[in-house]
């Protein structure tokens, strides 16, 4: 047997787990297979098109397959699965009632694991961990460009709300958003709702 | 929002509307619940969420509640159906060159195409569905057993990707909720041949389902969301309000489709061909009328027999459909109540006037394309 790098540390234990990454986004799929085979982890593999998942599952014969929680192919994953139930590798979703934190952890940082019948808890665990530390990142990195992204759109709303207001009331930019900022509490609201509704009256209105 | 805050789970589907319509016409505020609708990304994400407790409740494909509940599928657990969401909805579909094979097949006729399939030998069909435990597997199976003859391979699709499938020559065929299937038409990549009714007349396609656990815990919210779900379906199944539902429906960003794709299932009129003039199939999608809510024990185990459930797995999913619970949450409403909770699940060829707590009700006909009918009551010895 070969033994690649990063596998003397960890000995047999990593060595002879192979693990399928299901992911069609090519720098997550990257970034989780890095981080399993900083881990010890070398036979790991990507998958980014759903409609060889079936072929692959069947050739490669995976121990592990990761997938986001939130891929809307895991529905297909787990008819996979069913349909191999028949062979001797029955993969079925990873949800361990005796570690009930680990299943949380795994929810909450969205990855959902399937394994295969029988492996041992002590060895689908550290995988399951590091790839629930990976995804947890991934999550937070999204998330921050998500609200990036959406304090850049909500500025441009709020923008286009106070020239509206600065035309119509002829008055400042300041004295424009007071009175955004005034109307929303007056309803109880925020800004950026009055604004959006604004913007929405006028484009009717025009 | 005011209001007990609410977690419930759906997929973006026409059928999910009694859940945006308690929330966007304020049934569900009036109950004094603040309905939290959470989107899905697929149905495994929904049945984990719902098991694990992030969701309090959940719009569910009926199968996929009662395969939990006798414990199947990935991830078995207690799984109690409060109602029946909606009745029917689905459409079979074929590639347009299937079809065009077969040739020219009256819409509806579920005997006639199963024949033409069956003659056309060659290669085995590719048959997209959404989800292994659904209403449309199982109406899939159901029919195609029929035809000895006729192979087919099952392939789970994502709804939303069923025309893409087609078009890629991925599934010669699909079974699909709306607006999928007008999407593939719309795309002009498939034939609609017939409705998930043609083989079933009144199949409970999704129902509201809760953790066995969390409605004894939480008997007054339970009371309270299924009483605006019962407002709700009252409300869509109205003729008059459906122009509204349409708008309503195409507005919410909980849907995020147009209102052109919500139309043909609420309205009922489903265009089969690329530039065809529409059908019109009645109760293709129901919500209310003729007791279309109530979860009756029967389809229950209808649906656990066809997955092969022994006597115990029926009595199990029996049980796990809640007519006892929303006889004793809906009756002071105005929901009228069927003397039974169980019938033979397809005698009924016809609109039938049954015994019901105001005097008579009318049922739906729940006939099988073949006729066959299912009686789980328990024998007498």
């Amino acid at each position: 047997m070969d033994a690649g790098p990063g596998r003397d540390q960890d000995g047999p234990m990593n060595s002879d787990l192979r693990i399928l990454v299901v992911e069609s986004v090519p720098e997550r799929a990257r970034d989780i297979m890095s981080a399993l085979n900083a881990a010890g982890w070398m036979d790991v593999k990507a998958l980014a098109q759903i409609a060889a998942l079936d072929r692959t599952v069947r050739e490669y014969v995976p121990d592990i397959v990761l997938i986001d929680l939130a891929n809307p192919d895991r529905d297909t994953l787990e008819h996979i699965s069913h349909a191999t139930e028949t062979s001797k590798r029955a993969v079925a979703l990873f949800v361990d009632h005796t570690d009930d934190n680990l299943t949380k952890a795994a929810l909450n940082a969205g990855v959902s694991a399937y394994v295969v019948d029988g492996l041992k808890m002590e060895r689908i665990k550290p995988v399951l961990e590091t790839a629930i530390a990976r995804f947890k990142v991934m999550r937070q990195l999204q998330s921050e460009l998500d609200a990036a992204k959406q304090a850049l759109e909500d500025r441009k709303t709020i923008d286009r709300a106070k020239g509206i207001l600065m035309r119509q009331r002829q008055v400042s930019e300041d004295e424009a958003y007071r009175l955004l900022r005034k109307a929303a509490m007056d309803k109880s609201r925020k800004v950026i709702d009055v604004a959006q509704a604004l913007v929405t009256a006028a484009d009717l209105l025009s | 929002m005011t209001g007990t805050v609410l977690n419930c789970g759906y997929v973006p589907l026409v059928d999910c509307a009694p859940l945006v319509i308690a929330k966007e016409l304020g049934f569900a505020a009036e109950q004094g619940l603040a309905l939290n609708l959470v989107r899905q990304p697929s149905w495994s994400a929904l049945r984990d969420m719902l098991a694990l407790g992030h969701l309090d409740a959940a719009q569910m494909l009926s199968p996929m509640a009662v395969a939990m509940s006798i414990g199947l599928g990935g991830l078995p657990a207690r799984i109690d159906a409060l109602m029946v969401l909606s009745v029917n909805g689905t459409v079979f579909g074929l590639s347009n060159a299937v079809a065009k094979e077969l040739g020219t097949l009256p819409f509806g006729d579920a005997r006639a195409i199963l024949t033409a399939l069956a003659a056309r030998g060659g290669k085995p069909l590719r048959i997209g569905v959404p989800f292994h435990y659904s209403m449309h597997r199982l109406l899939l199976s159901y029919w195609t057993s029929a035809a000895p003859t006729l192979t087919i391979n099952e392939v789970t699709v994502p709804p939303p990707r069923m025309a893409d499938a087609v078009a890629d020559g991925f599934v010669d065929a699909f079974w699909v909720g709306e607006p999928w299937g007008s999407v593939a038409v719309q795309h002009d990549v498939a034939q609609l041949m017939m409705t998930g009714r043609d083989v079933w007349q009144f199949a409970p396609e999704k129902v509201l389902a809760v953790r066995h656990e969390w409605v004894e815990r939480n008997e007054d919210m339970a009371r309270r969301l299924m009483r605006a779900v019962f407002h709700a379906s009252a409300w869509l199944d109205a003729p008059r309000n459906k122009p509204l539902a349409v708008e309503i429906l195409g507005r919410s960003e909980h849907l995020s489709m147009s209102s052109d794709l919500i139309d043909p299932a609420l309205t009922g009129h489903i265009v089969p061909k690329h530039n065809a003039p529409p059908v019109a199939v009645e109760r293709f999608l129901q919500f209310h009328k003729h007791a279309a809510s109530f979860p009756w024990r029967s389809q229950a185990a209808w649906i656990a027999h066809q997955l092969g459930a022994d006597a115990a797995g029926v009595e199990t999913a029996k049980a796990s459909f809640r007519s006892d619970l929303y006889r004793q949450n809906l009756a002071d409403i105005g929901a009228d109540m069927p003397g039974a909770s169980e019938k033979e699940e397809g005698s009924l060829r016809f609109e039938t006037a049954v015994a019901s707590s105001r005097g008579h009700m009318i049922l739906a006909p729940d006939a099988f394309f073949d006729g066959r009918t299912f009686d789980f009551a328990p024998q007498p010895r």
